[in-house]
């Protein structure tokens, strides 16, 4: 198994490989590997790679899985564009 | 625990404090944080890195900060990409008053030795050729500001601090300081009891209470400053944008996405950071109109993060009359990030009683307790 040919986020194209140097360094919580990865902060919010880095950081530390935080959900849910949010507003007008 | 300096925060500017102090040869420090890496303030701010200020206190922090970023790099021996991108800030004049301050403004901060300009409309518009023409009248432009990943320059800090024997513990939280004669003797936490020679209050939106804990009164307040970030998209634009007529500040990173926020002028002084639907509307249509390419861009998340507000708008940094062994560095007012070298290395002067290589006589906590009338820096978003 090619760990640097296994991708976690598809968002950002982040690799198991990535993950686990980044645990190896000592950042065991998903904020963590949000700030030096970009996972979670893409399009999709987290929702593919969340659940997957949640438990190689389970794995990690020996923990069970419900105990490990993921990331704090952040609007917006799905992308807007700026044009639309401005239509929006003179529409509620 | 026996310590010799315990900072509280670990953020940019406790980060940037311990390596300086350990870098003067200081041993056992301990940085506490009550959260995860880049938690508060550092890693939620807007990532721009500028010199265009209206006081001379802050041209000259901007100034060094700037200077240490271009080789940080190098000194700090980091192996990853600080992704510092000097492109320049582009402030727009939107009114005939602001035009009148702005000439004073690259006027101080050319004496400084910073290389800003004012310039017209067209030359502006050959910077950045999607800004809407009728939306400004001139502007200033200095190249040597631009953009810096906030994340990647504290953990740059951290792996040089720890090479050099810091210790770094995320996760605990300051509960109490004790005192006695006007010193701290114990500061404790949910994890231990610290017995300490010094302590440094950079605890970036919790100064005030940790100052309090210390019986310090840091006239300070923090409030919530929310950003957006659009998807990523081809390099279309080099510098920030910005205007504080029309509060926005806008800079495409390196990754690709645009960053762009604006401050709510009846935003309540607490240590809420949610995010609001008010932010999005009027975050929009200010965008749109200064930089209508923008308008088809997806918004993909938004985020709240707290300034650290001093009376004057420039930093509170060093030592505390009535606590001898306490010393601050917070009152950042929205720019601790971009000051965080020079604020490690004037506190570790100060600290280690050695000269300060600037003027600190301005930044002194004690100039709110004997002065009433300020020189309130004014080029803030």
């Amino acid at each position: 198994m090619d760990k640097s040919k296994i991708i976690l986020c598809r968002c950002e194209d982040i690799t198991l490989d990535d993950v686990h140097r980044l645990l190896d360094e000592g950042y065991t919580t998903f904020e963590d590997m949000k700030r030096l990865l970009r996972v979670g902060m893409g399009p999709c919010q987290a929702t593919t790679c969340g659940h997957l880095i949640q438990w190689q950081i389970a794995n990690y530390l020996n923990q069970p899985m419900e105990e490990i935080k993921i990331q704090k959900v952040r609007p917006l849910t799905t992308g807007v564009t700026l044009n639309q949010i401005v239509e929006g507003i003179k529409h509620e007008d | 625990m026996r310590i010799n300096v315990l900072i509280i925060g670990g953020g940019v500017s406790g980060a940037s404090i311990a390596y300086h102090l350990a870098k003067k040869g200081i041993k056992d420090i301990v940085v506490v944080d009550k959260s995860y890496f880049t938690a508060g303030a550092t890693g939620r701010c807007g990532a721009g890195v500028r010199q265009q200020w209206a006081t001379k206190t802050n041209c000259i922090l901007a100034k060094r900060s700037i200077e240490f970023f271009e080789k940080a790099k190098e000194i700090l021996e980091y192996d990853k990409d600080l992704e510092f991108k000097q492109e320049g800030y582009l402030i727009l004049a939107t009114t005939p008053e602001e035009q009148v301050q702005f000439q004073k403004n690259v006027q101080l901060q050319n004496e400084c030795g910073i290389p800003s300009r004012y310039i017209t409309k067209e030359e502006a518009l050959a910077i950045v050729p999607h800004l809407n023409p009728d939306a400004f009248l001139s502007a200033t432009f200095c190249p040597t500001d631009g953009h810096l990943n906030p994340f990647k320059m504290t953990e740059a800090y951290i792996l040089a601090a720890k090479k050099l024997g810091v210790e770094f513990r995320f996760f605990e939280e300051v509960k109490a300081i004790i005192t006695e004669n006007h010193q701290v003797t114990q500061v404790i936490t949910t994890k231990a009891t610290y017995e300490v020679n010094q302590v440094v209050n950079a605890a970036g939106g919790y100064s005030r209470e940790i100052g309090l804990m210390a019986h310090v009164d840091i006239p300070v307040y923090s409030e919530n400053h929310e950003i957006l970030a659009t998807e990523p998209t081809e390099k279309m634009q080099g510098p920030m944008v910005m205007s504080f007529s029309k509060n926005i500040y806008c800079q495409q990173v390196p990754h690709g996405s645009f960053l762009m926020g604006r401050s709510d002028p009846d935003v309540e002084k607490n240590h809420n950071t949610e995010s609001t639907w008010k932010f999005l509307d009027e975050m929009a249509k200010t965008a749109t109109y200064i930089l209508p390419a923008l308008g088809k861009l997806r918004v993909v998340r938004q985020w709240g993060g707290l300034y650290n507000m001093s009376p004057d708008r420039q930093p509170i940094l060093g030592a505390v009359e009535e606590m001898s062994n306490f010393f601050i560095a917070c009152g950042f007012s929205g720019h601790g990030f971009m000051f965080a070298p020079i604020t490690g290395e004037v506190v570790s002067d100060i600290m280690c009683n050695h000269p300060t290589s600037i003027d600190i006589s301005e930044l002194s906590i004690q100039r709110f307790k004997y002065q009433t009338d300020f020189h309130v820096e004014k080029s803030v978003v």
